[in-house]
């Protein structure tokens, strides 16, 4: 038996009922609360902290996203081409139906939960505020849907270097991507949260969402292909309002000068890029606002 | 470190803990609170009401989740109106209704309530194992919660609402749904909230037998509006009731023996209402009352089988409320 002599004989290795004992620690309030809430919901739409089932769809869409952008990088690389042959935006929309079924499965699993099984009056009980609740769960969901688009974008420009090809148009056109991404990671969330944040039940949710994404997406789509070579395939390039997704794509399409073809989605004209613009900021301002306002009731 | 157990020491026992000032809530088809002016001070006390009475409400607006019409009210000595985050970090809430997330073990929900309190990760974790550790919750706090018993569910909810050492918890209906056995625990387990934890509890419930052996005070409020405030011992004490039971008159059997014990008592100037052909229900009106009763029972030369105090029960508040207003006027805090 080594003791220290300094703890004196009241302290043997026995562990006693100590009874109550109070917390005298630091209480950091509302910011930390806010940011542990950011976390764990940001944790959450990617099923960590959850179940294992709860990880599987999140996990596969990532590796579902990730996948082509490595197979792309390990063809050029093999094939030692010069060009990816991948613009990255260009990317983002195709794989964009895998984009949508995160955001549809997901944003529920953030906001409908805590409807469902009212555990957001616990939540207002705590130091932080209805808007703090709010701001987080949008920034989680924004960061999750950033990250899982960031990702191929990251193994593209990553094999674009590795591969030795010009570095600053890659780096230009990989920025081009990111800027997609973020505006990806905004508009059809904001719009997805609203939904999802008036539904206390998660399958509503994800119907709601998806089939709204889907259904607009489908309509802006077939306006520019019934139309393309006619008179009206500018005017057609309008229904993309109606789609957050389109939306987004005409927005980078026409201010990064991307993409080509005659099913090409763009912002029709100046007017149109000023328009389409201003519907991205009402979308996500009307949005947000719309879950502060639906918090505020309960 | 200290290691030894703390006892927290409440500052200043005097203060009230919470304090209204006519306060009202109105919504627009319904006043839920009307002007109440109620002080809580420190240690179990009982909010008793029926439903719709103002509970939940007044919770709200103590909380600061919903503001009040008019009126003032402080929390802890923080105003209600502008620090209502500051009051939340130091109060705990336990809601009425279920609100436990059914996949999630109830150790990792306490812990996320735990941060949200504003605890850091470290000690989010250490104040969840001792606070599951006091509710009563051991092996089964790793499992989902989806599988707990009603009770168990009940003690993650006290749980939650301990975890970050409140100065003072507000528990709605904690007895809800519980069976008896279960009840008695979870009273046990508030009356030690104040006891070993030192933390200040204020316990709605519309059961008020419960709150009888739990509180040390009661707050009752019916429609929005105070109806009294003051300790449980002198809800019962001022309203005290002899029961006496006697027996029939050994030679004659045409005597109804509680009739007339009662006429004869009521013609000594006592209360007294007959329960049964033998069984009288007495006011006490004084020492002397007990020595009435034994002489008018001996006069008739009857037998006197039960001589006790009958508690008046709290529950008889409601149908009684005017006697109240009477007896009890020194303690009465309505203005």
């Amino acid at each position: 038996m080594s003791l220290p002599p300094e703890t004196g004989s009241a302290d043997t290795g026995v562990i006693h009922d100590i009874g109550y004992r109070g917390y005298r620690g630091p209480r950091l309030g509302r910011g930390h609360a806010t940011r542990a809430l950011f976390t764990q919901s940001l944790r959450a739409a990617y099923g960590l902290g959850r179940s294992g089932k709860a990880k599987v769809l999140p996990m596969l869409v990532l590796a579902a996203t990730t996948l082509p952008a490595a197979i792309v990088v390990a063809f050029a690389l093999t094939t030692k081409l010069d060009d990816l042959g991948v613009e990255y935006a260009g990317y983002l929309s195709s794989v964009g139906m895998l984009v949508w079924i995160f955001l549809a499965a997901q944003a529920p699993v953030l906001l409908s939960r805590d409807l469902r099984h009212h555990t957001v009056p616990l939540y207002f009980s705590r130091p932080i505020t209805r808007g703090d609740y709010v701001r987080a769960k949008f920034a989680a969901m924004f960061c999750a849907q950033f990250l899982l688009m960031a990702a191929p974008l990251l193994v593209l420009y990553a094999g674009a270097l590795l591969g030795g090809m010009d570095v600053g148009d890659n780096t230009e056109h990989a920025l081009y991507g990111l800027a997609a991404a973020l505006l990806y990671a905004l508009v059809p969330t904001s719009v997805a949260l609203a939904i999802a944040g008036f539904t206390p039940r998660r399958g509503f949710g994800v119907a709601a969402i998806m089939g709204y994404l889907a259904v607009s997406a489908a309509v802006a789509a077939v306006a520019v292909g019934i139309t393309r070579g006619t008179d009206s395939a500018d005017a057609a390039q309008w229904t993309a309002l109606i789609s957050p997704d389109g939306l987004v794509e005409s927005l980078v399409n026409e201010l990064f000068d991307l993409g080509g073809g005659l099913d090409r989605r763009h912002a029709p004209g100046g007017v149109g890029t000023a328009v389409f613009a201003l519907v991205a900021v009402a979308l996500v301002a009307g949005s947000y606002r719309l879950l502060l306002r639906r918090y505020e009731k309960i | 470190m200290p290691r030894t157990a703390h006892r927290r020491y409440v500052e200043c026992v005097s203060t009230a803990v919470i304090k209204t000032d006519g306060l009202t809530k109105r919504y627009p088809r319904v006043t839920a609170l009307d002007a109440l002016t109620v002080e809580v001070l420190p240690g179990v006390v009982g909010l008793v009401g029926a439903n719709g009475a103002g509970k939940s409400t007044l919770i709200k607006i103590l909380l600061g989740l919903a503001p009040a019409t008019s009126g003032r009210g402080e929390v802890l000595g923080l105003d209600i109106a502008t620090r209502g985050p500051e009051i939340r970090e130091q109060v705990g809430y336990m809601p009425e209704h279920d609100c436990l997330p059914p996949d999630v073990s109830a150790t990792e929900f306490v812990v996320h309530m735990a941060r949200m309190s504003g605890l850091p990760a470290t000690a989010a974790r250490e104040r969840t194992a001792d606070t599951l550790r006091h509710v009563g919750l051991y092996e089964e706090r790793y499992r989902p919660m989806g599988g707990y018993s009603t009770g168990m569910k009940q003690r993650v909810k006290l749980a939650q609402a301990l975890v970050h050492d409140p100065k003072l918890v507000l528990l709605d209906e904690p007895t809800n749904g519980l069976d008896p056995a279960g009840r008695d625990e979870m009273l046990a387990l508030i009356r030690r909230v104040h006891s070993d934890f030192g933390i200040s509890v204020l316990v709605t419930t519309h059961l008020l037998g419960e709150l009888e052996r739990t509180c040390d005070h009661l707050v009752v409020i019916d429609g929005g509006r105070l109806l009294r405030s003051s300790s449980t011992a002198s809800f019962t004490e001022a309203t005290a009731v002899l029961a006496v039971e006697v027996t029939d008159h050994p030679d004659d059997h045409t005597l109804a023996p509680g009739e007339e014990v009662r006429g004869r008592l009521a013609a000594a100037g006592l209360s007294v209402q007959a329960e049964g052909s033998h069984l009288l229900l007495v006011r006490l009106a004084g020492e002397g009352t007990y020595d009435t009763i034994r002489d008018t029972v001996a006069e008739l030369g009857l037998g006197l089988v039960r001589l006790e105090q009958r508690r008046h029960r709290v529950a008889e508040l409601f149908t009684d409320a005017q006697d109240f207003s009477r007896g009890g006027a020194d303690d009465v805090a309505a203005s």
